[in-house]
């Protein structure tokens, strides 16, 4: 009657025990029994992850090697071709320039701004539930929404420029979303306006798990408000600002809806992403070997990142997850 | 002299500089709260007035409240079927990411077998793939599948995309439920199965929930997917409708306006009464 496993308490224990030891103290039918187990527990999802996740992925590198059009046999063998001329490409570098300063600019701005509204909600205040709530609202609004919103109020004479005008700031008004040398910041604003309310929460999650008697203790021990955040907060919440600042970099190297619906990655190419060029090529252009090179160098700049990222600041805060690439 | 000595020493008594500090505080987030509000404001007061008045007077209050747009959307049948669109793929995905979801995080939790790891990994490495990435051979496979102008070809890889972000929150969830329940459950003659569906899944409601929402959440607002997807406008998303309607209306501001607005209100209402759980699914799949 052992048909459900063994009620062997180590089973749930990894790591006590060899396997080999295990499995030889279990008769072969019930493992059998356990493999099939497994099998129809995981199958489901595993065919699916294949199919629609991993199988696209290797197609990709595989389309990323031949000239096609997306339609008719893929036969037009040209090896690395389409990479070389990714690599030379200026409009591709622009456009990867374009995500790595996205990502530098989410990381000086948003990150001191995120960690001081935190602080700020993390003390007792009155209508903080609704503060919490009022700035998380941009978050579950889509990309689409946030992008429609903003460009009506961004277009020449809008809300945002009526606005600046009416405080004496006319000097100010900018053509926000159709000057190549402004583009990038405008839409930096509207992508903090939308996500940062997601840093606030998730500072804030990790601000409510530092107990108090910490700061009092340095308070007791001479400590400033600032000196107490700087020596004792800030320190306790590296966790949670590493894994924020993980998500905000590999969210600003994947940005797709809001830059498509407000520019195109227009005007001249000064707001393309990397993913906006290549659904660009791909989809427009009907270059799907091109586009396809394009979709695996992103993939390894994010993969690379993640792994060097786990590996050199993420490694002692969270088990689990990607850790074990790294491990 | 004397006034300033006097402000001195009263900025100087701690409940005076608590005081200023909290009123501070305040004002610092009265005027955030203003910059997250003001934009949605804008939406749904803009719906309210006609683009002329916009167009001549960007801020301002609708005088008089003008209901035109929001009745022309209201009872156009091409909202409705976008509405009705966005629920059926939702519904399917959240379905679909929920249960094998579900099934899978079940062994990977608490069976010991080899290759567990390698299969965690693997389900993993789809957190740093977004649709986008792999969305030129998605497209071609969906057409070599016909899924194409269907709602399982939206459904079904967005399930697929779903799956690693519910696996990660649910494992360390099933995982955290006690042994002795599962020694228990043996004892009493219950197979694997029925012990997965009558006390793992019933114990593990809380995290069922978070992965259900943000499954719903990200499939009732993604937008590449259903773009290439979905062609014919009798099919359309919400959000292909939002972002249409935006580049055909370009000269109607109000139109667009009223259109956006109420297709943001079932997010923002799903947002007020869910935001307990999908903080706490963000914050707790971020802790691993």
């Amino acid at each position: 009657m052992r048909l459900v496993g063994s009620p062997d308490r180590r089973r749930f224990h990894p790591g006590v025990g060899s396997a080999s030891d295990r499995i030889s103290r279990r008769p072969a039918a019930g493992r059998l029994r356990e493999r099939v187990e497994i099998v129809l527990f995981i199958g489901p999802a595993l065919a699916l992850y294949l199919l629609f996740v991993l199988l696209p992925i290797c197609l990709a590198v595989y389309y990323s090697l031949y000239h096609w059009n997306g339609l008719g046999a893929v036969t037009d063998f040209i090896g690395l071709d389409n990479y070389a001329r990714a690599f030379q490409d200026e409009v591709f570098q622009k456009a990867v320039a374009h995500n790595f300063t996205l990502v530098a600019l989410s990381l000086v701005f948003q990150l001191p701004i995120g960690l001081g509204i935190a602080l700020m909600l993390n003390r007792r205040l009155r209508g903080r539930a609704a503060l919490r709530l009022v700035f998380f609202a941009p978050y579950v609004l889509s990309e689409v929404i946030t992008a429609v919103i903003w460009q009506l109020m961004l277009q020449p004479d809008g809300l945002v420029d009526a606005t600046l005008r009416a405080v004496r700031l006319g000097g100010l008004v900018h053509l926000w979303l159709a000057d190549t040398r402004i583009v990038l910041y405008s839409l930096f604003v509207v992508i903090t306006w939308k996500y940062l309310g997601f840093g606030i929460i998730l500072f804030l999650a990790g601000l409510q798990g530092i107990p108090a008697e910490l700061n009092e203790a340095a308070a007791i021990d001479g400590a400033g408000g600032l000196q107490s955040i700087r020596h004792v907060t800030l320190p306790l919440l590296g966790p949670t600002i590493r894994i924020w600042a993980f998500l905000a970099i590999i969210g600003s190297l994947q940005l797709f809806d809001l830059i498509w619906i407000m520019t195109l990655g227009g005007p001249a190419n000064a707001s393309n992403s990397m993913v906006t060029y290549l659904i660009d090529r791909g989809f427009r252009r009907y270059q799907f070997g091109y586009g396809s090179a394009a979709a695996v160098i992103l993939f390894a700049i994010s993969l690379v990142f993640a792994i060097a990222y786990q590996r050199y600041v993420l490694r002692r805060d969270i088990e689990g997850a990607l850790t074990r690439v790294a491990a | 002299m004397s006034q300033a000595v006097g402000h001195r020493t009263m900025a100087g008594t701690p409940a005076a500089r608590r005081a200023l500090s909290q009123a501070l505080v305040y004002t610092v987030a009265l005027v955030l709260a203003a910059i997250v509000l003001v934009p949605l404001a804008y939406v749904v007061l803009g719906g309210f007035r006609t683009t002329g008045q916009i167009a001549a007077q960007p801020v301002d209050l609708p005088h008089p409240w003008i209901t035109r747009n929001y009745v022309e959307v209201v009872s156009s049948a091409a909202f409705w079927l976008q509405v009705a669109s966005s629920v059926v793929i939702a519904v399917i995905a959240t379905g679909v990411v929920v249960s094998f979801g579900a099934l899978a995080a079940f062994p990977l939790a608490r069976y010991e077998f080899r290759g567990r790891e390698v299969l965690y990994t693997l389900f993993t490495l789809g957190l740093l793939l977004p649709i986008s990435v792999a969305a030129l051979p998605l497209y071609i496979l969906l057409r070599q599948l016909n899924l194409l102008e269907t709602a399982l070809g939206v459904a079904l890889p967005e399930a697929a995309f779903g799956l690693p972000v519910t696996i990660v929150i649910l494992r360390p969830f099933m995982r955290a439920i006690p042994a002795e329940l599962e020694e228990a459950a043996v004892i009493d003659g219950c197979s694997r199965f029925a012990f997965f569906w009558r006390i793992l899944v019933p114990l593990s409601r809380p995290a069922l929930t978070t992965v259900s929402i943000l499954a719903f959440v990200g499939s009732w607002n993604a937008y590449l997917l259903p773009l290439l997807v979905i062609s014919d406008p009798n099919r359309w998303t919400l959000p292909l409708g939002v972002a249409n309607y935006s580049s055909q209306y370009t000269q109607d501001t109000a139109r667009i306006l009223a259109f956006t607005a109420l297709s943001m209100l079932p997010a923002l209402a799903f947002f007020v009464f869910a935001e307990r759980r999908i903080v706490g699914g963000l914050s707790g799949a971020v802790k691993g």
